[in-house]
Parts: structure tokens; sequence; C-alpha cells
């Protein structure tokens, strides 16, 4: 039955081309605006670490002094140095690193290619195990390279292939900031998106190319990337000492029992930081996981969204062109429908009937979309956002293309073909 | 009695007369807040700095070794003597950050000394006295820098940093001292510093807080070594720009080789704006594609239906056509029932239109829809429904009379 269906379908959709068009060409576009803009908010949106995030935590502590004190206040974004360290010392968690963003001049071996400025990382060593970095050659700097200012560079695949041309760089020496660093591993191909572990040097942002100790990046005052939120007075020019947040913190915290304990144990940390007289406020703590903490942020940016329900709303109005063109085409062929009805077609198979042509044209419809918006997905990756690079469309999102659009053409059929149905037989066949 | 009739015969096609005002409804809401939004970037990316921005070339360099601070600051007065020895620039200066950076640096501003008071974030451009004369900006109270009043970068570490004078943005001036002169006072950033200037505007050097605090910004007269900031040329002829970046680029790659100077840190201002912009000038393109889009898509709709429609009626228009009416009156039957229905779904239109912009204002702190919108929205999609009514109506008045004489 299906098959003859959708062959009166392929008929009908013949003799009609330029309605037939028309509705395709509604569907088509509605559907690749739609899925352009799905695609991005679906990439942009995503869990940067499938399967892992959930058990990472971002602690937060208020060591503000008590000038402009609110209820319900939010802790700062960052941590101190000194409650940074203090809490890495602690060591209370299955895995925690200390981090901060940086831009480090690197001095190429190969003289031929000019000294050039590349972001970093300066971090303890747990960040690659914690956020399961994947190492191409050599592996992460030892515990004891963490106090003892190592010179030692974890290099990118991409500086790699740039300084080294991809080949195994470990044990060669790297002269950055003047001085000589001696390359202990590279990593492969790793972006996390978004950039959550920190969101200051751009919620999008690529990975960092060059990883280094943080005690060493920091006593060398190699310079910072991001914020740095400060308060009170006094010149605050050594940042270890100074009353300034700008390192971010993270904790890998395996059970809910853990977080909890952890979340305690921060409580617990405050109280006791304010009974020595370093903090001013109450203890103000908020322990978040990756998820939530790109929830918190709202990450995905506010012009995502607007152009999302932008989109949706250019969806609405085809469809419901598709709906008024396809009641028109239903009800040009009462005369064909009228016969079908008079010769014992029941009004249930006519109406399957015409959703089957109904999904047909959605199915053009959709394939029309998916090629309108790989053209729109195109068009994004040359914008000159950070995200632009990410808007490729995946299985899932070209499943959804073919669901949404064969879906919402159906929808868009009940009305006319519930309307064509109920033509009078007889009625029909008197008037031809 | 047209419309009485027009509305009569609607009647009949209540569905597909219902659906063409839907979709004018949803266009034009869409519409209206669509082009609204464009009307809200080109604003901001048309808003002035204060600069003359035509004229502004900047070249960052950095250091890839560290030198001692005096050797460096050295450097730095080489640097800018051998810089404005190029031919074509009248100003040199070497600021913090410039406009449309990346970099953004603020300090809390309060009017006492007491670290209670009510303060405000506010910018601050640290260059030497130049800056002023360099960026061309219009100071108008008080007086700019006199070489004098500069103190150095390193002096602000010390025990007690020199007090150094401040010049400060109108906008800030009005909030600091509403309804006063600002000239002579004192705010507390640095220590206290004394106002000696007031420009006319000078912004940050991009969106940071409050909207309103975007106009809030001081200059200090600090003499800052060359990694910490970025060298600005202010050119005679905007026609030599891309001539002064190339001669600058060689001047600076002359002293010492272990410098980073490179074209791909040296740019116009004018690119700046534009790069800084640049996700505002595609959402504002995308958002005007969507609305000739739309009203395609829309008109596409009208052209569907009201076709059907006269070959529905061919019967019924041949039997008017024999009873008397012109050629003119079925047309103006068919473009009347297109205003009708159009009427219709401009007042929906605006009324959703309106409910969405509350919705945008909640969501996306957009300002509130201005009232002339809505007649321009009603415009527009009126004359959209007349044009796309006319293929079918002209159709519809070739119908020949003898048409009545014939079986349905």
């Amino acid at each position: 039955m299906f098959a003859y269906y959708l062959d009166l379908a392929m008929r009908s959709l013949r003799r009609h081309k330029i309605l037939t068009g028309l509705m395709v060409l509604a569907i088509a576009l509605g559907i690749g605006a739609s899925m352009t803009t799905l695609t991005v908010m679906h990439v942009l949106s995503g869990d940067p670490l499938p399967g892992k995030s959930a058990t990472l935590y971002y602690p937060q502590l208020d060591p503000r002094d008590s000038q402009d004190v609110r209820p319900g206040q939010e802790p700062p974004a960052q941590v101190s140095w000194m409650d940074g360290m203090n809490l890495l010392k602690a060591g209370r968690a299955d895995r925690q690193a200390l981090m901060t963003g940086g831009a480090v001049p690197i001095q190429p071996p190969d003289a031929s290619i000019d000294p050039f400025f590349e972001d970093a990382r300066f971090t303890t060593r747990e960040f690659f195990a914690m956020f399961h970095v994947p190492f191409l050659y050599g592996h992460a700097w030892s515990r004891e390279d963490d106090s003892n200012d190592a010179r030692l560079v974890v290099l990118s695949r991409r500086i790699n292939d740039k300084l080294f041309g991809g080949a195994d760089s470990t044990g060669k020496m790297l002269r950055t900031g003047g001085k000589e660093f001696r390359i202990v591993g590279v990593i492969d191909d790793w972006r996390p998106t978004p950039h959550f572990y920190d969101l200051m040097t751009g919620g999008y942002a690529d990975s960092e190319g060059v990883y280094l100790p943080l005690l060493t990046a920091t006593d060398l005052k190699f310079p910072t990337n991001g914020s740095r939120d400060c308060w009170g007075n006094g010149a605050n020019i050594d940042a270890k000492t100074a009353l300034c947040t700008w390192l971010q913190f993270w904790v890998e915290l395996d059970t809910p029992a853990k977080a909890a304990a952890y979340k305690q144990f921060l409580l617990n940390y405050s109280r006791h930081q304010k009974s020595l007289g370093v903090y001013q406020r109450e203890p103000n703590v908020r322990l978040r996981n990756v998820m939530q903490w790109l929830d918190h942020n709202h990450v995905v940016p506010s012009d995502v969204h607007l152009q999302f329900w932008l989109a949706m709303g250019f969806l609405v109005v085809c469809l419901v062109n598709t709906v008024g063109l396809m009641l028109a085409k239903f009800l040009r062929r009462a005369g064909e429908l009228g016969v079908r009805r008079a010769l014992g077609a029941s009004r249930r198979s006519l109406f399957a009937q015409l959703l089957v042509e109904a999904g047909a044209v959605g199915l053009v419809g959709g394939l029309g979309g998916l090629l309108l918006s790989l053209l729109g997905l195109w068009v994004v990756r040359m914008q000159p956002s950070d995200y632009a690079a990410l808007a490729h469309l995946d299985l899932s999102m070209l499943l959804a293309t073919f669901a949404l659009a064969i879906g919402a053409t159906m929808v868009a059929g009940l009305l006319p073909a519930w309307r064509a149905c109920l033509v009078p037989p007889a009625l029909q066949l008197k008037s031809q | 009695m047209h419309i009485r009739h027009i509305l009569a015969a609607l009647r009949h096609h209540r569905i597909a007369a219902l659906l063409i005002t839907l979709e004018i409804a949803f266009s034009c809401a869409v519409i209206c807040n669509a082009l609204f939004v464009i009307s809200t970037r080109l604003e901001r990316m048309h808003r002035p700095t204060g600069a003359d921005e035509t004229h502004l070339v900047e070249v960052r360099v950095g250091h890839v070794a560290r030198r001692s601070a005096e050797a460096t600051l050295a450097q730095t007065h080489t640097d800018l003597a051998a810089l404005r020895r190029i031919s074509g620039v009248s100003h040199v200066t070497l600021v913090n950050q410039t406009l449309f950076g990346s970099s953004i640096s603020f300090s809390s501003v309060s009017l006492s000394s007491d670290s209670n008071a009510p303060s405000t974030a506010v910018t601050q451009y640290m260059a030497d006295v130049n800056l002023i004369d360099t960026l061309g900006l219009k100071v108008v109270a008080g007086r700019g820098f006199r070489p004098d009043d500069q103190v150095t970068d390193a002096s602000l570490n010390d025990k007690n940093p020199p007090q150094m004078p401040v010049i400060i943005s109108q906008a800030l001036a009005k909030h600091l001292f509403p309804g006063q002169s600002a000239v002579g006072k004192t705010l507390y950033a640095f220590g206290p510093n004394r106002i000696v200037g007031v420009v006319k505007r000078l912004v940050q050097p991009r969106d940071f807080g409050a909207p309103g605090e975007y106009e809030y910004a001081m200059v200090f007269p600090v003499d800052t070594p060359y990694p910490q900031g970025t060298y600005l040329l202010r050119v005679r002829d905007p026609a030599q720009r891309q001539q002064v970046i190339k001669q600058a680029l060689s001047v600076l790659k002359k002293d010492g080789p272990l410098r980073l100077v490179s074209p791909k840190y040296a740019r116009t201002t004018e690119a700046a704006r534009a790069k800084y912009y640049s996700a505002d000038r595609a959402m504002a393109w995308l958002l005007a594609g969507v609305c000739v889009l739309l009203l395609g898509v829309t008109a596409l709709g009208i052209v569907g239906l009201t076709s059907f429609w006269v070959t529905q009626r061919r019967h019924q228009i041949g039997i008017r056509r024999a009873i008397g009416a012109t050629r003119r009156d079925i047309l103006t039957y068919f473009q009347t029932e297109n205003f009708l229905i159009a009427s219709a779904g401009i007042v929906l239109g605006m009324a959703l239109a309106y409910g969405i912009n509350l919705l945008l204002m909640q969501r996306y702190e957009l300002p509130r829809l201005p009232f002339y919108y809505f007649p321009v929205g009603a415009l527009v999609l009126w004359v959209l429904g007349q044009l796309s009514v006319l293929g079918a109506a002209l159709r519809a008045t070739h119908v020949p009379p003898v048409v009545a004489t014939r079986a349905a």
C-alpha cells in the first residue's frame, strides 16, 4: 500500500511542478536555517569531557575584604595564589591542579623561523591526568618538578609540528623567554569545547600550545593571560602576595560523597582563615562541576541563542506557508480524490495517501535543507568568532535534520489532508 | 458594500485566509524585531571613541628575553625617537592599552581615601604625555599633560609613589562631579590624583561592565617600558598608514635581534575597530538575510494561495464579468481582499512583535522596540501583499465573461 501511495504522490508532485517546487523550497529554507543554528547551539553547549566532566569540580572561595558585601554574593571566579597553594598542598581531592593562562615568547631552534608568541598554560602536573590529555610522545613532568623550579615544557602537537616537523622532540631543548627548557612531552590534538578550565581566556579558545610548571613560569615572571581581580589598597605588584584572584583551581572528586566532604573542607578552610584574620568575610564557597560551571557562566553566547530563536521563527513561517500551499494542492485534486472515494477508498486510506505525499515533500525539502545547512555552517566557519571552526554537522544532527524535515512537513500536512478527505464523492463526480 | 461581499466570500475560505493571516503576522513580528536588532547593532558599531581613528596605527613589540628595567626603558625612548623621525608621522606615544585591543586595565576610583567609600571601576590609559595629542582628543576643560607631569612606571611600585595628575573623560567628570567643574578636584585611584583636564570623549578599549560605563576613562602620564604597551603613531595623511606601518617595523627591527617585531602585531586602529565589531556586523547581515528570506517566503505563500483561489473562482469571475463588472472591478476585488487579510495579519503581528520584544528585553537586555517600527513593518507587508497578489489578480481580469455560460 505504501509503495502505491508513494507512486501516487510522485505522480501528483510531478504534475504540479511549480507548487511542489515552492513547497520544497519553503521547507528547505526553514530546515536549512534552523539546522544551521541548532548545530551551532549543539556544538557550543556540548560536554567538553564526556564521561569525565561530572567528577571535575571548580572550588570558589571568598578572600575579599569587607567592602561592598551583599548577601548571596557570588565568590570571585578565580582563586588567589595563597588560597590556590594552600588547597593544592592540602591535597584533599583525588587529583587537583592550579593553573593560569599565559603567553611566552618562543625562539625556534631553526633560525629560519622568526621568534613568536604562543599561548601557554602554567599549571601543576595533574592537569594532564585529570583532564585526560592524550600524550603523543613522552609524559607530564614529575611531582617534584612542580616545586623545584624545573625548566621543563610540554608542547602541543601543533607547536611540535611547527618547530620539529612532527618528530619526537622529547629530551630536546627549547628556548623560551630567553631560558632553556627541556621538552618532556608532546600532547596529541586536544581541544575541549568549551575551553572550560579557563573561561577568562575565551569560552571557546583553542587549547594552548605550550605547558609549563606553574612555579617555574611565575618565578620567571612570564606574563599571564586572563583576568585579575584585585581588592584593597596598596601596590599589587607581586602576584603571589597581592590581594588578587587570578588562578584557576580544579579538583577531581570521584563520588558525590567525596564532593560533599570537599565542600565541607572548603567551609572549614574559610572559617580557619577567618579565625586567623586573613579572611574578613563569612565563609562563602561554591563547588560546581564542569557543566554547572559552564551553565553558571552562560558560556553559550547570547547572539547564538538569538539566532536560534530567529531561525525557529523563520521555520514556523515556512511551515505555515507549506500548510497553505498544501491545502491549495490537495483541494485542487478534489475531483481525483472524489473518484477514489467513489471507487471504495476509505477516508483513512485517502488520509494516509495524502500524508505520504506530505512526507515525500518533507524528504526532498530535508535534502535541500541539508545542503542549505551545510552552506550555512560553511558561512558560520568563515566568521571571525573563536567558535567558528567548530561548526560542523555530526551524524546525530544529520539524522535530526531529516527527522525535523519529515516530521514538520507531516504535521503541516495534517490539516490539508483532513480537509481534503471531507470531500463528498458524489458532488465531485457530478461537477466533473 | 464591496468589503462586505469580500468578507462573505472569504468565509468560504476560512482556513486558507487564516493561514495567510498567520504567515503575515509571524513575518511582521519577526521583521520588526530583526530590523530593531539590526539598528541597535549598527548604532553600536558606529559609536565614536573620541579618538581620531583614521589617522592612527599601532605596533606592538614583544621581548624575547628579559632585560633590566633601565635598559628596557632606555630602549623604549630610543624607539619613540626613531618612530617620530619617520616621515608622515606627527605624534608617537606608547600606551598600556589600545582602543579595541584585547587587554584592558581598571582601577577602582573613589572620592575619598577611605577604603570603604563607594567606588566605580574605571579604565586607565597609561602613556607618556603625548597620548592626548596622538589620539587627537579634545581637551574641553583644564589642560593637557606637560612634560614635568610624567612619572616612570617603576616609581609607581615605590613605598611612597609619586603623586600623578590625571585627565578624565567628560562622562566620568559628570558622573563624579555632577553639575560642577572637575578640574582641580581630586580623585583616588593611585593614591590621590589631581584632575588637571577633561577630554570631550574617551572610551574603554572594549565593552566592560554596565553600558553607561563605556564612556568612563582616565589617562595617567606614565613613562611605560615597551613590553607593557603598544606604540601608537599618528600619521598626517591616512593614505600613508600602510607605508608608515612598514617603516615602523623596519625601524624597530634594527634595534636588537631579541625582539618580536612582526606585521602580525601591527595594524591600523580602523582595522582594529572593524575586527572588534565583526560579530555585530555578521549578526546584522544575518538578520538582514533572514528578513529578505522571510519576505520572499511570505510572498511565495500569498502567490501560491491566490493563484489557487483565482483558478477555483474562474466561474464566479466569469459571472461577475457577464453581468457588468469591469476588469478593473475584478482587480480591485482581489487587491482589496489581500489588503483586508494583510491588515488582519499586521494587527496580529504587531501584538506578536510587542510580545517578542518583551521577551528579548528580559532575556537579552534589548531596549524597548521604538513605536515607529510598527508603521514601517505594516507598510512593508502591505506593499508586499499587494505586489504578490498582482500576478494572480491580473490573470483573473483576463477570465472572459463567456465562462459564465459554460458548466462549472
